[in-house]
């Protein structure tokens, strides 16, 4: 009875473990991955039910079904341990299952890994081939460095096994080891002699796969194996020479998988080796010259044929046939040859350059190519095949490419126009043609310095501006959009205006441009909403240049500086502001202010960016950054003169001055930080009632015209000085700028002082003197005190 | 070779072999990344393409994309060649394969893998070596399971 009752509950138990196909009928049936996760959880549970306490016999097809869900992305770490049972259990089935479990859920991170170490070194060893293979592949699969060196000395036993099917797999085994400790070299050099002379085929192939490991792992062994050149000539000779075998040969071509081997093994061994690299020059020609071209198998052959020619000394000739084999397989109908070529050239482009440019044309036209990989290639490989003297004809074509190629390659395709423009260009009106153009086609993926280097370009080329700013403003009437292009036009019409309206030009055709034209095309690019801040900005200079070049009234552009006076845009509004001050109170200034700019120096073009941006910019900045400071001198001038200036209106003058560094430095065209000084005595200028006012002097060695004045104002009395300001007055032939203090309070007792920096500018080397202004409040009183600084030293002017 | 994916046009894997040690989530992100940018290539394109720091070789045969990562100095013709032999050997063995026979059969598919390529390399190049080989273990689990049964 309890036999029935038992033979009753092992068949409800197998009833209901689905079969692995069962199962993966019910996960294919599933409608939703919700449905598909309900079925797998119900199985994993029953899974580990199963490993639990369930039949051992049926282990294996348990861990088979954990393993097709482990596929679908499902946790199976549960099974790991499973995989050593059945791995050490004595049948094959379990073997086999259990092996695959391993590789697929364990691994050197795993802790477990470890344990299976002991079961392959039996399975190794123990008679049956088919175990002794199982456990060879999942040592190269998954064996970490520790199991390697383990195993080492059970798998060079196995080299010598009589079985093939053994040996090709230990060999394969030793590749992955030494790939895991090179030092396991040592084991595995000496058996290589005999193997090589194997005839089976995967052994050959396993063997040079060995000798390629080792030799790339060591000079020695690279040395050590040269000397099997010969054979290996031979060996391939044989394999190239004696017909078609159907076991090995794919369309007619003998193993290709080994010839492409012992190939690569002939690259390493002769590279830079000179005696090698002789001795298999005949056979190279011979396999690029008898390989059949006309399968995917024989051109993987000529491939790896044509990297050996090329990396190895080899004869000049056999470079050229090889270079032109990859010119005909650039000519391929065949995607993928065309692929390999394109890349292949790529890489010989640098060594091989005028062997290579015998197949521009080839590669030009490649840049038809619908396939972005291979578009991308060309267009790689045309630019790197630029040189002086086609530089015009690639252009085009390049030029012509830039028009029509997906938006990914677009700025690569700009920048490497700009840069081979750079290096070759014929002329400098091509050149700017040509950065016109791209400019036109693609400008917005220039980078940003392509601005600077056109004004920079444009600056220089005297004889072109006329052209220039025609070109350019007609490419500005047609599209306002492309912010770079917009910007140098803008700038170029600023500075070139009277040129544009004179209507003669010998490059181009002549044109009459009226000059409400050009001021309205300015007003445009000004108020569009398509133009990037910084391109407005060159608009409203632009406009404003225009006042002193154009014939006509100046209300046009009056008007439009005012209005933008009050524009949101700070730095639109603080051009227009300084403009408007130009055109009211400085109007006498304000030709020489907007005079034409002098050439930029060529500065180098791996200077970064902001750099140069900022230099740009700043340009622009130059024309108006005198401005502030001439009324701030000329009011401190009053100071000399009128004492009760009130302090409010002379509050004004510091914030003209917003970021003293920068204007200042584009303005004396001097540097910014003070370097290292020949030291002046300081001097204690001022004192009273605790406050005291102390300056120092720095004359920077390359600009001896500038002085550096710090004054530092301390306070050791028992109350606070508040609302200090301190002015400063310099004869008429100076030029003086203050920059802001570092506060107005100084707290009593010591407290941290105020310290302000004037810059004197003294190009006539006259004697200076200074006039000081300070007010502030002191024990409850405002207090004002003007003196002049008396004991300058001499150093400071002279 | 890195690794070998087999997926379907849906994005399912179908078989994975890793021949370099990695993570699991390692290689669910590989995977998934992998398989949207080999699916989002049109029909007409090349089989190679570059992706992070690999090569990647891949081929359609009928529903299932067949894809392997090589290194940069391996050759990316022959790689299209051992994928091909690949499908030979499943198809001879299945009869006339189609991607249900993997699906159902998926520890075959692996086992004849493991038996053209080892440690991602070429072990055996002659197709007939590589059947033998496989018909021979079928047969060795099918005798060891009888004698289990008749222990039994």
């Amino acid at each position: 009875m309890s036999l029935r009752g038992g033979m009753v509950a092992l068949r409800s138990r197998m009833v209901t473990s689905l079969k692995l196909q069962d199962l993966i009928e019910e996960i294919r049936g599933a409608k939703t991955q919700a449905q598909e996760r309900e079925v797998i959880q119900k199985e994993c549970a029953q899974i580990r039910a199963s490993f639990r306490d369930g039949d051992p016999l049926q282990r294996h097809r348990q861990l088979a079904k954990l393993l097709y869900v482990h596929m679908l992305g499902y946790p199976a770490h549960f099974g790991q341990m499973e995989c050593l049972k059945l791995i050490a259990s004595p049948r094959f089935t379990d073997k086999r299952v259990g092996y695959l479990g391993a590789m697929l859920l364990l691994d050197e991170r795993h802790d477990a890994h470890l344990l299976i170490t002991n079961s392959i070194k039996n399975d190794l060893s123990q008679g049956i081939q088919a175990v002794q293979g199982l456990a060879l592949c999942t040592l190269s699969a998954m064996g970490s460095a520790e199991m390697c060196r383990d195993l080492a000395t059970e798998v060079e036993k196995l080299l010598l096994q009589p079985s093939p099917y053994v040996r090709k797999k230990a060999v394969l085994a030793a590749v992955h080891m030494i790939r895991k400790d090179p030092e396991l070299s040592n084991i595995f050099l000496p058996p290589c002699a005999k193997l090589l002379r194997e005839r089976h085929h995967g052994i050959l192939l396993g063997t040079i796969t060995l000798i390629m490991e080792l030799c790339e792992r060591s000079p020695a062994a690279l040395r050590h194996f040269r000397k099997v050149v010969p054979q290996l000539v031979q060996i391939l000779r044989t394999l190239v020479t004696t017909g078609y075998s159907t076991e090995h040969s794919i369309s007619g071509v003998s193993d290709p998988f080994l010839q492409v081997q012992i190939l690569r093994l002939l690259r390493i061994l002769g590279r830079n080796h000179e005696e090698s690299s002789e001795t298999m020059n005949d056979l190279l020609a011979q396999v690029a010259t008898n390989t059949d071209t006309s399968r995917n198998a024989g051109n993987a052959v000529l491939l790896e044929t044509v990297l050996t020619i090329m990396d190895i000394h080899s004869a000049a000739g056999l470079r050229v046939l090889a270079v032109n084999i990859l010119g005909r397989f650039l000519l391929n109908n065949d995607k993928n040859i065309r692929y390999v070529a394109l890349t292949s050239l790529l890489r010989l482009v640098q060594s091989d350059h005028s062997a290579v440019q015998r197949h521009r044309s080839t590669v030009v036209e490649c840049l038809q190519e619908t396939d972005a990989s291979l578009s991308r290639r060309a267009l790689e490989l045309s630019l790197a095949l630029v040189n002086s003297s086609n530089v015009r004809a690639m252009m085009r074509e390049l030029q012509a490419f830039l028009e029509s190629c997906p938006p990914d390659l677009r700025a690569d395709c700009a920048s490497g126009i700009l840069l081979a423009a750079e290096r070759f260009a014929p002329s400098k009106r091509w050149h700017i043609d040509t950065i016109l153009h791209v400019l036109t086609t693609a400008g917005t993926y220039v980078r940003d310095d392509a601005v600077a280097n056109l004004t920079q370009l444009i600056g220089e080329a005297q004889e072109l501006h006329a052209y220039s700013v025609r070109c350019l403003y007609h490419a500005l009437a047609e599209d306002i959009s492309q912010q770079p292009l917009a910007q140098v036009a803008a700038w170029c019409i600023g500075e070139y205006g009277d040129l544009l309206l004179e209507g003669n030009c010998e490059e181009t055709e002549p044109l009459q441009v009226e000059e409400e034209e050009v001021l309205a095309l300015l007003e445009k690019v000004l108020q569009s909403h398509l133009s990037l801040p910084a391109t407005r900005a060159y608009a409203l200079t632009a406009l404003m240049k225009l006042s002193t070049r154009l014939p006509g009234g100046n209300n046009r552009i009056r008007q439009v500086v005012s209005i933008y006076g009050s524009c949101v845009d700070i730095e639109l509004q603080q051009r227009a502001v300084e403009y408007n001050v130009l055109f009211q109170k400085y109007d006498h200034m304000r030709a020489a202010v907007l005079e034409k700019m002098p050439l930029v120096e060529r500065s180098d073009p791996h200077v970064d960016e902001e750099g140069k941006e900022q230099k740009a910019g700043a340009q622009l900045l130059e024309a108006s950054a005198p401005v502030p400071t001439e009324p701030q001198a000329t009011k401190l001038m009053d100071l000399l003169d009128l004492l009760d200036d009130t302090p409010g209106h002379a509050q004004h003058l510091p914030p003209l001055d917003p970021s003293p560094g920068e204007t200042l430095v584009h303005l004396l065209d001097l540097p910014c930080a003070p370097p290292a000084p020949a030291p002046i005595p300081g001097l204690k200028v001022f004192e009273r009632e605790g406050v005291r006012l102390d300056l120092s002097f720095v004359r920077p060695l390359e600009t001896p015209a500038l002085l550096l004045v710090t004054a530092t104002t301390t306070n050791s009395s028992r109350e606070d000085v508040t609302h200090f300001v301190c002015q400063a007055a310099v004869p008429k032939s100076f030029q003086l700028q203050l920059q802001a203090p570092s506060g107005d309070t100084i707290p009593a007792q010591g407290g941290l002082p105020i310290t302000q920096l004037f810059r004197i500018l003294n190009p006539n080397k006259a004697m200076l003197r200074l006039k000081l202004r300070l007010t502030y409040n002191h024990f409850g009183q405002p207090v004002q005190e003007i003196f002049e600084v008396d004991n300058l030293p001499v150093e400071t002017w002279q | 070779m890195q690794f070998m994916l087999l997926f379907s046009r849906q994005g399912k894997l179908r078989l994975q072999k890793w021949y370099v040690p990695l993570s699991d989530k390692e290689k669910k992100k590989i995977t998934r990344e992998l398989v949207q940018t080999v699916l989002a290539r049109k029909p007409k394109m090349c089989s190679f393409l570059e992706w992070r720091d690999l090569k990647i070789v891949y081929k359609r045969y009928a529903s299932l994309y067949f894809c392997c990562a090589i290194e940069d100095q391996d050759n990316e013709l022959i790689t299209l060649e051992i994928i091909h032999r690949y499908v030979e050997l499943l198809d001879k063995y299945f009869g006339s394969v189609c991607e249900l026979d993997i699906i159902f059969n998926f520890e075959k598919a692996y086992f004849i893998l493991d038996e053209f390529l080892l440690g991602g390399e070429v072990q055996e190049t002659s197709k007939k070596n590589v059947l033998k080989a496989i018909e021979q273990a079928d047969l060795l689990q099918e005798v060891s399971y009888l004698g289990s049964w008749k222990e039994n």
